[in-house]
């Protein structure tokens, strides 16, 4: 009986090609939408979420303070207000997954017939640790060249590029600020920052020999900025309360002075910007939804036409026996095998459209099971739904009156 | 007792209208047996059309009682008289009403979909219909390939294909010319012979003079019941 009813509305529907097809059209669009939105939605929160992760989770950054020379106020991390004693003390507080203190600097590396100007850092072993930061080649920087301030140095990614070309650069000589440095290891690629810097055009040398080598400081042990991980998301109030009372304390701050330091929350600029791409992606799917919600109008209108005009037909049928729910399931399938039909055409032009998106313009594009999922059970939904009204008004139909029809 | 297929008794029918019910029938008895060829006259308004869609199922009475084949139509739902329609009556129209887009053997075929029929049990019985009404060889043809008396038989043998105890037909050749009216008269006198029991409504008394007996219509009531059509209440075609 079904199989019959199918070909039944496969029959009509082949009646009126043009019509069929661009009901489907509707649905297509609208699927199609909606699997390339999500895609492309869930893509942008795959993106932010990694470049989170490169930044290292869970992390706070503790700048020095400001100076302030005749009324001229120099910013955060100019004033040497902080020392690795400071960071010493911090890796003893509860919650504190490591520690990471930090000497940033600049300065020109020259290789050869090539130089370049670039950030170098002065870094302890746990920074790499801290930013989950890997070495493409090589060894990293160890405590005992902490400790002896040897001239080794890890390159990013750019900086190898513009120095060494296609040259390999481990065990290699380059002088930074006129010094020698043996290359001892590349880092893995990174990419850019949320802030859009490139991460990957940096040096790491020993922190004890960017103190005293390379930019000097004020006194010994200073160091501009230090790299705090909490151990978890929710340890990280504790952490911030306990790390400004410590650092109060051994800056002895009395109590209605100002910090001599700052401390930034990098897991709520992350967790923003998450939130950005969140609200996006549903913005997305919601307008995607409102095409999905037109093609699903669009069926119904052509199935109140098609009843109209197939008013006579129904009352034949009716005559030689066809009872209210055949009417009904024959409309209601015309309408489902439209909607079902059409969606899988979209789910197709949906994923080609997101893989080819992803080609030509290397957008992230997350094509989940479940998205897909959804979008078809929604359109078969949205088939029955909207088809329903019709053919129960198809099957209420009077067989006298629709006999009569003309 | 004969095997009475058709007994009515006290039929009322009327409708409800802005200026009040209007009664199109009045209280109609009536009692057709099986095998007879039954020819319903009577003037436009006179009751023949509700009376007919009585007979068909397709309405129900306000009042009275209606046994087709010993089965009380007036106490059943919907479905049932769907499935009455489909089973014990066999519907010709004026316009054919065949489905423009099925083929002949398709549109045979169909009251025995409504029926639960097995695929290949619906495709023989429709060819045996189509056979017996002279058109098998045109049984993959659309309808609009073939004449308007073609169209006719087809509709006869989509109104067999179900076996079933009556032919109802309503001015089954008021669209066709006279000769072919002929064939189709001929057509009803062979089911006839065979026992089906039919009745015809028309217009024409020629065409009622095919018929063994004549029942006329006149304002919501039987006027007339008997054997053969008295030539004085003829009334000119239309």
């Amino acid at each position: 009986m079904i199989a019959t009813l199918l070909g039944q509305a496969w029959h009509a529907m082949g009646a009126n090609k043009m019509r069929t097809f661009l009901t489907m059209l509707g649905m297509v669009i609208g699927v199609a939408a909606v699997v390339l939105m999500t895609a492309i939605g869930q893509g942008a929160q795959l993106a932010v979420a990694d470049s989170i992760s490169s930044m290292g989770a869970n992390l706070f950054i503790v700048l020095s303070g400001s100076t302030t020379s005749s009324g001229v106020r120099a910013g955060g991390g100019n004033a040497p207000t902080l020392t690795v004693a400071d960071a010493d003390a911090i890796a003893e507080l509860p919650g504190v997954a490591a520690v990471a203190p930090l000497h940033p600097g600049s300065g020109q590396v020259v290789y050869g017939s090539n130089n370049w100007n670039t950030s170098i850092y002065g870094i302890t072993p746990a920074y790499l640790e801290v930013r989950s930061w890997s070495l493409a080649e090589g060894v990293p920087i160890s405590d005992s060249d902490v400790r002896s301030a040897t001239r080794v140095c890890l390159l990013g990614r750019t900086v190898v590029q513009n120095l060494f070309g296609n040259e390999d650069p481990v065990g290699k000589t380059l002088r930074i600020r006129s010094s020698p440095f043996v290359v001892i290891g590349v880092l893995a690629a990174k990419g850019q920052s949320l802030d859009g810097r490139d991460q990957d055009d940096t040096i790491l040398v020993p922190l004890t020999t960017a103190q005293r080598q390379l930019f000097g400081v004020s006194f010994q042990g200073s160091v501009r900025l230090i790299n705090v991980q909490a151990e978890s998301p929710e340890a990280m109030d504790g952490v911030e309360r306990d790390m400004t009372a410590l650092l109060r304390q051994r800056h002895r701050i009395r109590e209605n002075q100002d910090n001599d330091f700052f401390i930034r929350n990098l897991t709520a600029v992350a967790d923003s910007a998450a939130e950005t791409t969140r609200v996006m992606s549903l913005l997305l799917g919601a307008i995607a939804s409102v095409s999905l919600l037109v093609g699903g109008i669009g069926i119904m209108n052509i199935m109140l036409v098609s009843v109209t005009e197939r008013t006579r037909e129904i009352g034949i049928r009716m005559a030689i026996g066809a009872r209210e729910q055949d009417i009904l399931l024959q409309f209601l399938l015309e309408a489902i095998i439209i909607s079902v039909v059409g969606c899988c055409i979209g789910l197709a032009l949906g994923v080609g459209g997101a893989l080819l998106a992803n080609i030509l313009t290397k957008t992230a594009v997350v094509i989940s099971g479940s998205s897909v999922l959804v979008a078809f059970g929604v359109a078969a939904a949205v088939g029955i739904f909207f088809g329903f009204y019709p053919a129960r008004k198809a099957a209420r139909l009077d067989p006298i009156e629709a006999l009569r029809y003309q | 007792m004969p095997s009475s297929v058709i007994a009515v008794r006290g039929l009322k029918k009327s409708y409800s209208t802005p200026a009040g019910d209007f009664p199109a029938l009045k209280g109609v008895d009536l009692d057709i047996d099986a095998g007879e060829f039954v020819a319903i006259m009577g003037p436009s308004g006179s009751g023949k059309s509700t009376f007919m869609n009585l007979l068909g199922c397709l309405d129900r009475p306000s009042a009275g009682e209606y046994i087709l084949d010993g089965r009380p139509v007036s106490a059943m739902d919907k479905d049932d008289l769907a499935r009455v329609r489909g089973r014990l009556i066999g519907f010709v129209f004026q316009g054919f009403n065949l489905l423009p887009r099925f083929s002949l053997e398709d549109n045979v075929a169909l009251p025995l979909v409504y029926a639960n029929v097995e695929r290949e049990t619906r495709r023989a019985r429709a060819r045996e219909m189509l056979d017996k009404v002279g058109l098998g060889r045109y049984a993959a043809s659309m309808p609009n390939r073939i004449s308007g008396g073609q169209q006719q038989r087809v509709a006869i043998a989509r109104a067999l294909v179900n076996r079933p105890r009556l032919i109802l037909a309503d001015e089954p050749t008021g669209n066709l010319d006279t000769q072919t009216s002929e064939e189709i008269l001929a057509l009803f006198e062979t089911l006839h012979r065979e026992g089906i029991t039919i009745v015809l409504v028309t217009h024409e008394p020629d065409i009622a003079a095919h018929a063994q007996r004549l029942v006329r219509f006149r304002d919501g009531l039987i006027v007339h019941d008997g054997g053969h059509v008295p030539e004085d209440h003829a009334e000119p075609a239309r």
